[in-house]
Parts: structure tokens; C-alpha cells; sequence
């Protein structure tokens, strides 16, 4: 009787599993309305004073100037590629135009849905592999923002011992790293770089933990080193805390992070920061499809385009004008060419 | 836990597989984990069997007087035969009993989380309805399906080692490490489609297994608790697929990506999924697969020498001891196949819908599984209500971001839930037990009526 009922559950439970699948025909991609911009945000989401609000800058920045509206949405942790499609597929029919993904994670997810929106323009920020029509790549030359961040390091260093912070350690941020290292040497041999990363992935916390990036750098200021890169998204805030309240410099990633609120407290000592502009391209991609003409294909930010960069905004940087010179010569040669820096360590 | 007696069966002949009916009964009885309200027997098996019964169902006080009525051998019979009334109503009981705790813990988990919301001032009752009517959606049926699958198979391997008092929580490492062997292995090697799927399972079968094995070993050689050293293998497997992907060792990083993967799979290996709708996309293939390891997993467990010994060691080892059992390699096989049914998790992605692995592969599915298996009380049909209702929050949740809640909501509901299961289910367990002991006494006194009844006129 028993081995009956509970073969007659199962039954029941798969019976229904079925039905709920195939009953309801109905899908949840059948709206039409302009919403406008959507943005789909990376690990750490928004309040990282780093990548995600730089894209959050760019938003802000096209619903003021181009009077777009729009929504922006934060993913869930550990999540898989079809929570992501899923959060696309959303977006996309809903009605956005464009729908920009912030995060090479999301280009599988881009691949997929950009096809069932053949009309809509995606934007995938920092990756180059999904070549559609309708699919705009924004990648940006980081290693060259980085490399002047390490010009002026080694030159700002004291104790001929700097230091870089990654949050997680993958390719991407391995950029920044190679970046800053060929310029600390290339400036001066003599100067020791300490380079740590938080996390590994798949475990992307390592954007995400302020507390450990402080500790790492923590770490690194014992070990005698008085600059410090970071790029770490949320977690770089904790590093900048570290170097701040002892007295030593940061060097801020992404945004410019001396003028980031969050950071207020601390911006004297923010040397300067490797900016990427995020927000540059996410405005640039609403604004072209605002005018009727999207953008497509690959479109590279570099040092000549100034989509990286070395902002200055702290006054005591811009009085190191020999730091500054070195910096401004630094720049000119990767322009020209003369330069060539490394994408990997 | 509390069915010590459970073993007694097992000894002599049952070990021979002489008294094919005991084993058989006895762990039927049990069948469904957690809810141990032993049945009375129902087939006119033999009077011994109704003592051997009843006090498994508690392990109380109430065990030893229910020898005596089986001593007294002229109502037996009878005995037997009220039993088997009492059987009926019992397993009805029972149901009702095995379906109140989760309901109840559900309730709890929703009113909590309304409570949450009005705290926060917003309404708590729309995101539960926004959710509902998300879910009516054919895509996110399917995206609900699919995530199930592997939520039901990591809690699957969660299951096993839980029925054998094995805390396995490295089901996440297991997981991970096997989908990257076997998206390797899949990627590199160059069979006829159905060949190289067979390979690729049964290489993160091998790998889960090995992985947990470490676990078992230590453990059976060393008394290492394998809930300590399975953590330790999460992490040491975070650094060992970190290296491996790497380009100088394994990885491959296409072109203009900032990724790395394993390289993608052949389009012969991926695993033929049940297409819904163009727009609802399809139902992985493994999904059946897993229904099937839900199969497996009930009659190897229940219906199986192996199964009823795995339980047995689960429940006291000595007495398993006692009885023949060899404790020490029940831990090591059981560790190794909840290892190799955690590296089956990662299999309806990898074969369904991903094809390699990437730095973006799922993560945290071994711990989901962990409040899973909790959830459906280890029962494989429990178990795959479970893996829907938390596949369901997840991926229903995404909505409130849309309307003006916060996901997270969500999150927090999974979290009510996992302590109000644990709450509900010892609350059930506790009443079960009194009403038991008080049918059992009444079912005592009775029995004892009619004993002297019958025993005068002789």
C-alpha cells in the first residue's frame, strides 16, 4: 500500500510540475512601452565608489542632459547566466532602449537575449566577444590609466615600496595590475611593488569586502609600502580608509574618486585616481540611440580618447609638478606609441 | 537519533537475507526520514513484528510494555488484527503529520517576512502576489524547472549524508570541482555525442566522489569531523579551479573576452533539452535525470540492504556495529556517493545551457542544497518540493526590483524558513510522539481488556 502511495505522489508531484510548465502559454515578455535606459549592474552593484557607479554617473548624467528616463537593477550573489539572461530578457521587454550590461559576466547572457531583441541596443561594458548588430562593446585600455597611476607612485614613494590591491583576481583586473607594475619599473627599477588580491574567483567577494581590503592594506603599510593602487570596487573604499588614516597615499580606480562623497573623508590623501569612464560610454550609447543613430560593434576607450585616464583633481597632486610632468610625458608616449603596456603581469 | 531499535531486525538471519520480511518492513517503516511514527504492521506479518515496531517509532518508555502483549500468544492474532485498523489510520496520521511541519514552517516563514515588511513600511502582502503572478510566466516556469534540478541534486547529496548522521557541507566544493573536470574532460575529448555526455557525467561523478572521499577518509582514518574538513575542501577548491583555469594551466580566455573558461564543450555533447516555446526557451534534459536520481535515491535508501544498513550506522553506530555492520566503510561509500551525486549538480548547466566553465558558473548551490534537504526532511519527494519553492523565490523574487521591493525580500523569507523548519518540525515531532504514546497505551489497555476477557472463560 505504502510503496503505491508514494509512487502515486511522485506521480502527482511531476504530473504537476508538468502541467504548471505547459498550461500557462503565457510568457513574460509581452509589453511595449519606452521605458527607456536600463542598466544592469555588476557584482557590488551600486554605492561601490568605483565601476558600478561610474556607470550609475553616466545614467544620471543622460536622464539629466538628455532627459531619458530609466531603470537600473542589482544582481543577486553566486547567480547564474540564466538569472542574468533573465534579468535582460526583462528589462528588454519592458521596453528599454538601450539595455546596458555592466560586466564582462553578462556577455553570455547579452549573446542570448540580444538576439530575441533584434531591435533593441545592449551594451556590454568591458567585454569584446559578442559581435551582433544591435551589440555595442565598450572596453577600455586600463592598463594605460594604470601605468600613469604607477608613474606616479614611484614617484611619489618614499620608502621605495608601493602597493596594489585587487579585489578579485582575473584577467581583467590582472590589467590594472600589469599596468601599474610596468609603469612603477619603468619610472624606477629600484621600487618594490607588493601585489595582493582578496579573492579568487568564482568567489567574487572580493569587490565587495571593504573590511578585507583594508586589512590587506593594512598589510602592505606595515610592510612598509606608502602608496597604495587599488582596484577593488567596493572593496577599494576600505583600502583608501587604511592608507588614509595612516597617513599615506591611495590611488583611486574607476571614478574619480577624490570627488566620490562616500570618500569625503578621506580625499586628502587620494592622490589621484586611474579613472575609466564608465559613465562616459554608458552616456555616449544612450545618447546615440537617443538620436536615432546606435552605436555598434566595438567601441575601445583609450588614453587618446581620454576614456582613460589619471584624474587630478587633488590640489596637492597637481602641486608635485614634477609628478605631473613625468605623468603628462608618460601619457604622451603611450599615445604616440612609444609605450607599449603590457595587458598581462 | 532515536531508532536504536530499528537495528534489532538486522541481526541473524537478517544479515543472510534470511527474513527477507523484516528487512523489508522495517525500513519502510522509516521510509520517509525524520517522521519516525513506526506503523503498525499492517500485513498479518508475524506478532513479533508489531513489538519490534511500535517502540521504534520513539525509542520511549512506551517500548517496553508493548512486549507484553505479543508474549501473550492466544491474542496475538487478535492483536494483529487491530493493528492493522490502527495501521490505516496511522499512515493517514502520518501524512498529515509529514505535511504539517513544512506547512507549518512555511506559514511562520510568511507571516515573519510580512512582519519585515510592515516594519520597513511597505505592504506585506503585495511582493507575495507580484511574485505569484510573475510565476504564471512559462519563461520563468522554465527558469524556476531548471534551477530545481540542480538545487534537487545538491540537496540530494545533502540527503544522503544526512541520513547517515554525515554532515556533508562541502557539497559546493564537490560541485564546483566536478563541473570544471568534467567540463574539461568534455571539452578536450573527441567521442560520438552520447559517448562523450556518458563521459563527462561519469567523470563528475569521479571527481565529486574523490573530492568528498578526502572527507571520508580523513574521517574514517583519522576522526577528522568531515563538517571541518569539507569546508576546508570549499576553499581548497576555490584555489585549485582558480589555478587550474588559468591560460599557462587549463583555461582558455577567447579573444576580446575578460573571462577565462574551459574551452566549450562540442555541440554533440550538449544534453537534448524539452523545448517549451521559442519564447519560454527549454527544459534541460538533466532535469529528467534528476527526477530519476530522486527515484534512485528512495528505493536505494528504502528499499535496499545497503539503504537500510546506510540508515542504520546513520542512526547509531554502535548498534550498527552490533549487528554487523562495518561502520567505518558505511561512512567512507556514503561520503562517496553524496559526493558523487553533488557532482551531478553541476551537470544540468554545464550540459543544458552553459557548455563550459566560466568564472561566472553558479556558485553557493551546495549550501542552497543544505536548507533544501532540511526542508523536505530528506524525504525525495520532499526534497523536490523544496528545491521548487526555493527555485521559485529565487527566481520570482527578481520582480520586486521592477515594482518597487527589494529582492532581498526574498532572502530573508529563506532564511524565516530555514529556522522556522527547524522549529516546526521538532514542535511535530514532539506532538506526534505524546499522541503516539497516548494511542499506544490506549491501544495497550485495550488489548490487556480483552486478554483477561478471553483468558477467563479458558
Amino acid at each position: 500500500m505504502r510503496r503505491v502511495s508514494s509512487i502515486a505522489v511522485a506521480g502527482i508531484g511531476i504530473a504537476a510540475l508538468a502541467f504548471t510548465t505547459t498550461a500557462c502559454g503565457g510568457s513574460s515578455s509581452d509589453s511595449k512601452k519606452d521605458k527607456g535606459v536600463a542598466i544592469a549592474y555588476d557584482v557590488g552593484g551600486r554605492g561601490d565608489q568605483s565601476f558600478n557607479d561610474a556607470a550609475y554617473a553616466g545614467f544620471v548624467k543622460a536622464k539629466k542632459e538628455l532627459g531619458v528616463k530609466g531603470d537600473d537593477i542589482e544582481p543577486s550573489e553566486g547567480e547564474s547566466d540564466a538569472d542574468k539572461v533573465q534579468r535582460l530578457t526583462e528589462l528588454a521587454r519592458e521596453g528599454h532602449n538601450p539595455v546596458i550590461a555592466v560586466g564582462f559576466v553578462y556577455a553570455p547572457a547579452v549573446k542570448e537575449v540580444a538576439k530575441k531583441y533584434p531591435k533593441i541596443t545592449f551594451g556590454l561594458v568591458d567585454d569584446d566577444t559578442v559581435h551582433m548588430k544591435n551589440v555595442v562593446n565598450m572596453v577600455f585600455n586600463e592598463e594605460q590609466g594604470s601605468y600613469l597611476a604607477g608613474v606616479a607612485a614611484a614617484l611619489t614613494t618614499k620608502s621605495k615600496t608601493v602597493g596594489f590591491v585587487g579585489g578579485v583576481e582575473n584577467p581583467l583586473i590582472k590589467k590594472f595590475e600589469a599596468g601599474y607594475v610596468q609603469g612603477v619599473h619603468d619610472t624606477d627599477k629600484s621600487v618594490k611593488v607588493k601585489v595582493q588580491y582578496l579573492t579568487q574567483p568564482p568567489d567574487y567577494s572580493g569587490f565587495k569586502k571593504p573590511d578585507s581590503g583594508k586589512d590587506t592594506a593594512n598589510g602592505q603599510l606595515d610592510g612598509g609600502a606608502d602608496v597604495i593602487y587599488q582596484a577593488a570596487g567596493d572593496s577599494g573604499s576600505g583600502v583608501i580608509e587604511a592608507a588614509a588614516t595612516r597617513g599615506k597615499w591611495a590611488i583611486g580606480v574607476d571614478s574619480d574618486q577624490y570627488t566620490q562623497k562616500g570618500l569625503a573623508k578621506f580625499k586628502s590623501k587620494i592622490l589621484a585616481s586611474a579613472t575609466k569612464a564608465v559613465d562616459e560610454a554608458v552616456f555616449n550609447l544612450v545618447k546615440s540611440v537617443k538620436d536615432g543613430k546606435p552605436e555598434s560593434g566595438t567601441v575601445r576607450y583609450g588614453l587618446k580618447t581620454g576614456g582613460v585616464g589619471l584624474a587630478d583633481s587633488n590640489p596637492a597632486y597637481q602641486k608635485m609638478t614634477k609628478v605631473v610632468e613625468a605623468v603628462e610625458t608618460a601619457k604622451k608616449k603611450i599615445i604616440s606609441g612609444e609605450i607599449k603596456v603590457k595587458t598581462t603581469p | 537519533m532515536k531508532n536504536t531499535d530499528e537495528a534489532e531486525p538486522m541481526n541473524g538471519d537478517a544479515k543472510n537475507g534470511g527474513s527477507a520480511g523484516t528487512t523489508g518492513d522495517a525500513p519502510d517503516k522509516s521510509g520517509d526520514g525524520l517522521n519516525e511514527s513506526g506503523r503498525t504492521p499492517t500485513k498479518s506479518g508475524s506478532p513479533a513484528d508489531s513489538p519490534a515496531d511500535s517502540p521504534a517509532k520513539s525509542g520511549s518508555p512506551a517500548g517496553s510494555p508493548a512486549d507484553s502483549p505479543a508474549k501473550t500468544s492466544s491474542a496475538a492474532g487478535s492483536a494483529a488484527k487491530s493493528g492493522g485498523s490502527a495501521g490505516k489510520r496511522f499512515s493517514r496520521d502520518r501524512l498529515l503529520l509529514a505535511v504539517a511541519g513544512p506547512v507549518l514552517a512555511l506559514v511562520v516563514a510568511v507571516l515573519l517576512t510580512s512582519g519585515v515588511l510592515l516594519a520597513s513600511g511597505k505592504s506585506p502582502f503585495e511582493p507575495y502576489q507580484l511574485m505569484l503572478e510573475y510565476a504564471g510566466n512559462a519563461d520563468i516556469q522554465v527558469l524556476i524547472v531548471n534551477q530545481a534540478s540542480s538545487y534537487y541534486l545538491a540537496a540530494l547529496a545533502v540527503a544522503i549524508g544526512f541520513r547517515m548522521n554525515l554532515f556533508n557541507i562541502g557539497v559546493d566544493g564537490q560541485y564546483r570541482v566536478a563541473a570544471m573536470a568534467a567540463a574539461l574532460v568534455g571539452a578536450n575529448v573527441d567521442l560520438p555525442g552520447p559517448l562523450s555526455i556518458a563521459l563527462i557525467v561519469i567523470v563528475a561523478m569521479l571527481v565529486g566522489a574523490f573530492w568528498a572521499g578526502i572527507a571520508g577518509i580523513l574521517k574514517t582514518t583519522r576522526g577528522v569531523s568531515e563538517v571541518v574538513s569539507t569546508i576546508m575542501l570549499n576553499a581548497i577548491a576555490t584555489s585549485l579551479i582558480a589555478y587550474l583555469i588559468l591560460p599557462e594551466q587549463f583555461g582558455v580566455q577567447p579573444k576580446g573576452s575578460n573571462n577565462l573558461t574551459t574551452g566549450d564543450l562540442p555541440e554533440s555533447s550538449w544534453f537534448p533539452g524539452l523545448h517549451v516555446s521559442d519564447v519560454a526557451g527549454d527544459i534541460y534534459g538533466f532535469v529528467f535525470v534528476a527526477i530519476g536520481c530522486g527515484v534512485a535515491y528512495s528505493l536505494v535508501l528504502g528499499r535496499t540492504r545497503f539503504g537500510f544498513d546506510l540508515r542504520a550506522t546513520g542512526a547509531s553506530e554502535s548498534a550498527a556495529a552490533a549487528s554487523g555492520v562495518d561502520a567505518k566503510r558505511m561512512v567512507l561509500t556514503s561520503m562517496l556517493i553524496s559526493g558523487a551525486v553533488a557532482g551531478l549538480a553541476g551537470m544540468p548547466v554545464l550540459l543544458g545551457d552553459s557548455h563550459t566553465y566560466s568564472l561566472n558558473f553558479q556558485t553557493g548551490i551546495g549550501f542552497t542544497g543544505i536548507t533544501i534537504a532540511l526542508l523536505g526532511r530528506n524525504n525525495a519527494v520532499g526534497i523536490a518540493f523544496g528545491a521548487l519553492l526555493i527555485a521559485f523565490l529565487d527566481k520570482a523574487s527578481q520582480t520586486l526590483d521592477y515594482n518597487g521591493y527589494e529582492k532581498e525580500i526574498a532572502t530573508i523569507m529563506q532564511g524565516l524558513i530555514v529556522i522556522s523548519v527547524v522549529v516546526s518540525y521538532e514542535t511535530v515531532r514532539r506532538y506526534a510522539l505524546r499522541r503516539q504514546q497516548r494511542k499506544v497505551g490506549e491501544e495497550l489497555a485495550a488489548a490487556a481488556r480483552t486478554t483477561t476477557r478471553e483468558e477467563v472463560p479458558a
